[in-house]
């Protein structure tokens, strides 16, 4: 816990994406994702200018690849389930290295691992040159509700604590020799899930007790006031624009 | 269950986006006289518990391991409208900032891992509560098996979602089967972790527990396992529920016959399809002889999750009025 304490996934930098308004940049990443999204699977060149568009903005913001590579296999699970598709799925069926697969299937491979991919790439991009307290900041100034705003900062801010709350439970039972391996050994871990549960809402209420104290009153104070600057818009219009762009060519093209 | 950027078309993005708003929208109304000031540190900080249990990996078998979801769990401990926030607000950031589930898949990520979970799973907790003992056991029990039908709505909600926005030619009744089939087993872990947990919850601090307020003092102290009669008649319940589903489809499920049947051309000449331009995508309805099946499968599923889900927001509703103290 303390103040300035960054994520994970924070990379800490001074580029030119790092320093543009966080609000710019949920609008420009959420634009450009919905983009991807739309683009129709067969114009793989519009896929190659998008990635070719991520790598531009990765090297602007001075992201190693090996970051986001670290970073990427959260959508795995998916894309495993997309290697599967072209084996189990019906339709023209086409020989390649003397395994029958099915063509559309192959498409639809593709189209999950290329959008999957291009997604997870532009969130990690926006996390990695983003503060949490920011990104928090960018989508009020989007008119997210600010009782979900405030519900995630709190979040954000404990989040760590409680899971190495998490992992010293997990630590103490290692410690004396528990290593549960099926489903019926289930019983200590549930508990300490009560125990944390229980743990949790009690600092809740510590912690809102302490905050009274100090004249919370529902919403946070507001340190520094400031506006979006209108180059920053700009800026991060770049991609979103270029995106809708190249989606509509390939609409049109399609 | 975090899906990608792209796992279903736009249209169904769009209008899973629109019911999560939507629903999301009600909650927040609903909870706004309690989640004053006061609610708000605590509700973030069970979304920071919620978050803590989905990496809670606990065993399944020989050293496989599962993940909790929380929806059923964090809608019994604090409400169904604050459970479904609260996991709502753990999926968006997430997919915002772990990238962890795709910005554009919210809608339908929303809607499976926090609504349908927490309200269906609320509606069916209070289904189950009507069977069990009024007592610590009952809560319990009922909790589980909430649980684990919550795991499987969610299966079957997805599965829905595939037959209007398919991206792959994988028909409804394959994607069904192995999801619902697959998810009856995971939820499994979920109902057992859930109801142990709350059953931990009840023994230190009963206060916290939503689904229990209803319990005065002598019963929550009455820990005492539910009855192997009424565990058996929920379970029936729930095993109904299911089976009469899934056994529906699993008879006439034409997996292995479709596949020869493609391979030999007689799908060729198989004609063409009934339903052809109608809203449902082509994928989805991609088995040639069981349209209606797959159909009147996804319809009764449909059904269960509305009925679920609804019975949960009513319910919600309805309790709001007594109860100003909680959380």
């Amino acid at each position: 816990m303390g103040a300035g304490h960054a994520h994970a996934l924070y990379l800490h930098g001074h580029s030119r994406v790092h320093r543009l308004a966080p609000e710019a940049k949920v609008a420009a990443g959420f634009a450009f994702i919905v983009a991807v999204a739309i683009t129709p699977r067969e114009a793989v060149w519009a896929f190659a200018i998008y990635a070719i568009s991520l790598a531009a903005v990765l090297w602007a913001g001075d992201i190693p690849l090996r970051f986001l590579l670290a970073r990427l296999p959260a959508v795995l699970p998916f894309i495993a389930f997309a290697f599967l598709i072209p084996f189990i799925a019906s339709g023209e069926q086409i020989d390649i290295a003397g395994v029958a697969v099915s063509r559309d299937g192959l498409w639809a491979a593709w189209n999950i691992v290329a959008k999957a991919t291009l997604g997870a790439t532009t969130s990690i991009i926006l996390a990695a040159t983003t503060e949490v307290p920011d990104i928090l900041k960018g989508m009020s100034v989007l008119r997210v509700p600010s009782v979900f705003i405030s519900i995630a900062a709190f979040m954000m801010r404990y989040l760590e604590l409680i899971v190495e709350e998490l992992s010293r439970v997990r630590m103490a039972m290692e410690a004396r020799g528990y290593d549960p391996r099926w489903v019926w050994q289930v019983r200590p871990i549930a508990s300490s899930a009560g125990a944390l549960f229980v743990r949790s809402y009690e600092r809740g209420e510590r912690v809102h007790a302490a905050m009274v104290s100090r004249g919370f009153d529902g919403t946070m104070p507001v340190l520094t006031e400031r506006r979006t600057p209108p180059s920053d818009w700009l800026v991060a219009a770049v991609l979103p624009v270029l995106a809708i762009a190249v989606v509509v060519l390939a609409l049109v093209t399609t | 269950m975090h899906a990608p950027d792209g796992f279903l078309n736009a249209g169904t993005a769009v209008a899973t986006g629109a019911v999560g708003i939507g629903t999301v929208g009600m909650a927040l109304r609903q909870t706004r006289h309690r989640l004053n000031d006061r609610q708000i540190p605590l509700a973030g900080m069970t979304a920071a518990f919620v978050f803590a249990a989905q990496m809670f990996n606990f065993p399944v078998a020989a050293g496989t391991t599962g993940h909790l979801l929380g929806g059923a769990l964090a809608a019994i401990l604090l409400g169904p409208h604050i459970g479904a926030v609260v996991v709502t607000v753990v999926v968006v950031v997430q997919a915002l900032i772990f990238a962890d589930g795709g910005v554009t898949a919210l809608g339908y990520n929303v809607v499976n891992m926090a609504i349908v979970p927490a309200y269906g799973g609320y509606g069916l907790y209070l289904l189950y509560r009507r069977v069990m003992p009024k007592s610590s056991g009952g809560v319990v029990a009922a909790t589980g098996l909430a649980a684990w039908s919550s795991v499987v709505l969610a299966a079957m909600a997805f599965s829905i979602e595939w037959l209007f926005g398919a991206t792959a030619p994988i028909s409804f009744p394959q994607v069904f089967g192995a999801m619902v089939g697959v998810h009856l087993l995971i939820g499994i872990g979920e109902g057992v972790l859930s109801a142990l947990t709350v059953g931990a919850v009840l023994a230190s601090r009963p206060d916290l527990v939503y689904g229990a307020q209803d319990l005065d003092r002598s019963q929550i102290s009455d820990t005492r396992p539910v009855g192997m009669r009424a565990f058996a008649i929920g379970g029936l319940l729930a095993a109904l529920f299911f089976a009469a589903i899934v056994s529906q489809f699993a008879v006439d499920n034409p997996d292995g016959l479709e596949r020869v049947a493609e391979e030999t051309g007689i799908a060729a000449s198989g004609g063409g399809h009934a339903l052809g331009g109608s809203m449902f995508a082509d994928y989805a309805t991609a088995g040639i002889e069981n349209e209606a099946v797959s159909l009147a499968v996804a319809g009764i599923a449909g059904t269960l999750i509305v009925l679920a889900v609804g019975g949960g927001i009513i319910a919600a509703v309805r309790e709001k009025r007594h109860d100003s103290v909680r959380i």
